[in-house]
């Protein structure tokens, strides 16, 4: 078990020292360079030069990536091009503001969804399941982001009901006057976990009904509660991985549904950032999401293990 | 006992010997797929869609690049605009017709280049294995460290917008997930019996993949790359949205429905518009590939 | 007369990997240092329990899998990894899983041409050689040629293998439980089929088996493998009659029989059959013997020739070994 963790550990290394050389090599691809950003454009060249030495961008690739590593591994994100304070400042409380948005939809989606799907399994057949088949179908087509526009049309400017846009007063939730900014987009962002959750969890149910075992213990006279109890706890594990990933894409693929509430989070963030050319922004933003979802896939795994021995390999 | 009369044996009949011919595992899923009426409604609006797109001038009267001051924001059912205008007064019926084609090249195209370069690389380190398998999954596991929309943001943020990086962006998100399903299958067939004894009759590497391990491994990797159209054509919108995909004044839907979010408050209707379109085409999509899917899962 | 096949030295060991870095922490000894011969027409049957060895085998003579150590001499010259198209015009295998042994896209006429087509047999040949076996093999061309291996019963399709197996001329035939899945009557057929092709095409053929009454049937000759060794070998009839190792004794013991005289009550092998991974010491069925003795742990018993014909690896028939019954 804990060589399995330790393995898992090890290879995220080299997963994340291969995901610093992607965002390096993207921000190296890209257009233009700093100097190009700060100076304007009729500055003689031996100035615009000394300017790149100053910054060690004449430095061969490989080591301003090393420099560049090195600087993040004690924590400097850098410094924005826009607000000249550092990334750092900004980034972490952005991302707290994304939780306060992703762990509701992760629990209201987890939730409503393991309901749905484990009601649709028990009811198999039935105009239930069906049209449980039929909204699952629609949910995966629906562009969410849309769905969080109809959501502000109809409860912000037809009705007038919810805040269209904003966070309100910062901090953790607790007075109306905040709950009522996360309402929608909560309940927007939680219809992909819910649609995938609940699609996961009927799967797995039916496919532990179908199971002798259940059959057997039916025959032995176990009451329904006790065989739902055994069928949930078989369904657990991949439902529990499952979950997981999902609680990781909705920390790190926010971006839209911040976007279309203007929610102060990691989203909003990189919105900001993409709009300004903000590049030292931007490219830390994505660092720290995509190492947060690295961390998760790992938790996950070991989690998994864990609970089913079958997993560990 | 008694006698038992000699069995005479007949010679079956032109019929019988045409339908003892066998019926190959594609004849049957075109028959299937050809039973199956609501794949058939969908990929006969599909078929509507393209000709609009590639046709739009038999659908539409007005010029989707002609704006108008006087008629700004015109809510539904306004004589000469049957859906409205948009936010500098263009026709948005037009604009919605000719924004399919862009919207629906963002979100196809990508998905069929990762189909063929995920598929390549997949089936290669399947059947490979060794150090070519491990080299290619785990620079596939980098990939994988990003959510799709993370990575398409990371490329089309850094390196700029437009039609192009989004395609790329797009096809480098999806090349993952087929290279993980090219792989899982084409090492599951790899080591079926009739494949050692393909080997065992002297074939190249080249001939067991196309006579042995290519048909029986195209049908899952497809219905896959199929099912991620629908997820194309959403993020694809998606990155427009975010003003990351196509630019103005290029009609195309996400990119619509980012600049009609401020008449939200004038006319909320006009406003959602453009999401219906991306919403009935990637349904469409779903439903296509689901019945595809249900089509190639014949037993046996 | 030069044997067809020599085998000599086969060995074929596979490391299990566990722990932190995945270290191969132990060995399954699948197949140890076999050497046997086959000759020219006979049939060569191979008997052994689940695990002792004789697929592997099969899959060395064909290298499908790599041998750790051995040579193997077909016809005179040895074979490499380098020289495996040649040999596999000379020796070809039936496997066991009839329905997995075909390719379900593919007519089962192609699937018999593909051997052929790769050789360099133009199409039209190919599919022509493909129609003549089917017809060799007792199925109907023109009925059988465009079908799929799922409109096929159990039967036909390994009729389909063995006219594969026959399409590139091999002068070797590996049944490797080619037979074992039939229903008995089915077996019946396909056994009598092999025995006619054998004659018309100048066959030789290894089958293998764990039914130890098919084999006798079929067999010329008979090798007992246990754990990946070869304990006895010899003519059939020598074999099923008088056997000399107590592994074949008790094999042959423990089929069943119609006649109430030969039916036994007590089983005859004590103990579990042990781990190929950790082999017993010496020799490898001391642990079950009823005759073993502190030399049987020591030593590992060579084959050693009998008067009545073939070989038995057995401390108690050589004499000189330290078992006192020798």
């Amino acid at each position: 078990m804990w060589a399995y963790t330790v393995r898992r550990l090890l290879y995220a290394v080299p997963i994340l020292l291969g995901v610093s050389m992607l965002v390096f090599a993207l921000i190296h691809l890209a257009p233009g360079d700093v100097v190009d950003l700060l100076v304007p454009p009729e500055v003689p060249r031996e100035i615009a030069d000394s300017l790149r030495h100053r910054f060690a961008l004449d430095q061969p690739l490989h080591i301003q990536y090393l420099a560049w590593l090195g600087r993040l591994l004690v924590g400097d994100l850098g410094i924005s091009f826009f607000t000249n304070r550092p990334v750092s400042d900004e980034l972490f409380g952005a991302l707290g503001n994304t939780l306060v948005l992703a762990v509701p939809a992760a629990l209201l989606g987890f939730g409503l969804g393991t309901l749905l799907g484990a009601l649709a399994a028990f009811n198999r057949g039935t105009g239930l399941d069906k049209l449980f088949s039929a909204t699952a179908i629609t949910g995966v087509s629906l562009p969410h982001y849309w769905v969080g526009i109809v959501l502000v049309a109809v409860f912000a400017v037809v009705l007038n009901a919810l805040p269209a846009q904003g966070m309100g007063p910062a901090g953790i939730p607790t007075s109306w006057e905040q709950i009522q900014h996360l309402i929608l987009p909560v309940v927007t962002l939680s219809l992909i976990p819910m649609g995938v959750v609940s699609r996961l969890v009927r799967a797995n149910v039916l496919e532990i009904l179908s199971q002798e075992f259940v059959g057997a213990l039916d025959a032995k006279g176990l009451l329904r509660r006790r065989v739902l109890y055994h069928v949930m706890k078989n369904a657990a594990p991949s439902t529990l991985a499952l979950m997981g990933l999902q609680l990781g894409y909705l920390l790190a693929g926010s971006i839209l549904i911040e976007t279309v509430f203007n929610w102060p989070g990691s989203g909003g963030l990189m919105n900001l950032a993409i709009f300004r050319r903000d590049i030292p922004v931007l490219s830390a933003t994505i660092l720290v999401l995509a190492t947060i979802f690295v961390a998760i896939n790992i938790l996950v795994d070991v989690l998994q293990a864990l609970i089913d021995p079958r997993m560990r390999r | 006992m008694t006698e038992v009369p000699a069995l005479t044996i007949t010679e079956p009949s032109q019929a019988t010997r045409r339908a003892q011919q066998g019926k190959g595992y594609w004849q049957r899923v075109w028959e299937r797929l050809q039973r199956d009426k609501v794949t058939l409604a969908m990929a006969a609006i599909l078929a509507l869609l393209l000709v609009m797109v590639v046709f739009p001038a038999w659908f539409t009267v007005h010029d989707p690049y002609q704006a108008s001051v006087l008629h700004r924001l015109k809510p539904v059912g306004y004589p000469g605009h049957w859906l409205g205008t948009d936010e500098v007064g263009r026709d948005l019926w037009s604009r919605m017709v000719y924004g399919g084609r862009l919207s629906l090249v963002a979100g196809v195209l990508p998905v069929f280049l990762a189909f063929l370069i995920g598929g390549f690389l997949g089936i290669l380190a399947g059947y490979a294995g060794g150090l070519i398998n491990t080299v290619i999954m785990r620079l596939v596991d980098v990939l994988y460290a990003f959510p799709s929309i993370l990575l398409a943001i990371a490329i089309t943020g850094i390196l700029g917008s437009g039609l192009k990086n989004t395609i790329l962006a797009l096809t480098i998100a999806f090349v993952p997930p087929l290279v993980r399903i090219s792989e899982a299958v084409t090492a599951q067939a790899r080591h079926l019996d009739f494949v050692e004894a393909a080997r065992a009759s002297g074939a190249g590497i080249f001939r067991i993949l196309y006579y042995h391990i290519l048909n029986n491994v195209l049908g899952p990797i497809l219905v896959y790359a199929t099912s991620l159209i629908s997820v194309g054509i959403i993020l694809a919108a998606g990155l427009s949205f975010l003003g990351l995909g196509v630019t103005p004044p290029n009609p195309e839907w996400g990119l619509m429905l980012n600049n009609l979010r401020q008449a939200l408050w004038v006319d909320p209707v006009v406003a959602a518009l453009p999401g219906v379109m991306i919403f009935i085409t990637s349904m469409c999509f779903n439903l296509l590939s689901d019945g595809l899917r249900q089509a190639m899962d014949v037993r046996l | 007369m030069t044997p067809l096949l020599v085998v000599d030295g086969l060995t074929k060991h596979f490391p299990l990997r566990s722990g932190l870095f995945k270290r191969s922490s132990a060995v399954v000894q699948a197949v140890d240092n076999v050497s046997f011969e086959v000759n020219a027409g006979e049939t060569l049957g191979i008997v052994g329990e689940s695990g002792c060895g004789k697929s592997t085998t099969a899959r060395l003579l064909m290298h499908l899998v790599p041998a750790d150590h051995g040579t193997i001499v077909f016809g005179g010259t040895p074979v490499g990894a380098s020289s495996r198209r040649v040999l596999y015009r000379q020796m070809q295998m039936v496997f066991q899983d009839s329905y997995a042994s075909l390719n379900p896209r593919l007519p089962v006429a192609m699937s018999i041409a593909f051997g052929p087509l790769v050789h360099g047999i133009a199409g039209p040949a190919a599919r022509a050689r493909a129609m003549d076996l089917l017809q060799a093999v007792g199925l109907d061309p023109a009925l059988f040629a465009s079908r799929y291996p799922h409109e096929l019963s159990g039967g036909q399709r390994q009729r389909v293998n063995v006219a594969r197996a026959l399409a590139l001329e091999p002068r070797l035939l590996i049944l490797d439980e080619a037979v074992s899945a039939l229903d008995k009557s089915i077996e019946a057929q396909v056994l009598n089929l092999l025995i006619d092709l054998k004659a018309r095409f100048d066959l030789t053929y290894i089958f293998i088996s764990h039914d130890l009454n098919v084999v006798r049937f079929i067999s010329d000759r008979v090798m007992v493998m246990y754990l990946g060794k070869i304990v006895e070998l010899g003519p059939v009839d020598r074999i099923y009659r008088h056997p000399k190792h107590p592994y074949t004794t008790a094999l042959l013991s423990a089929v069943p029989s119609m006649d109430p005289r030969r039916r036994t009550v007590k089983a005859p092998l004590s103990g579990d059959p042990p781990n190929p991974i950790n082999p017993p010491s010496g020799c490898r069925f001391r642990t079950r013997c009823p005759f073993a003795e502190p030399i049987c742990q020591e030593v590992s018993p060579v084959l050693n020739m009998v008067e009545d014909g073939g070989a038995v690896a057995c401390h108690m028939l050589m004499p000189g070994s330290g078992h006192t019954r020798a």
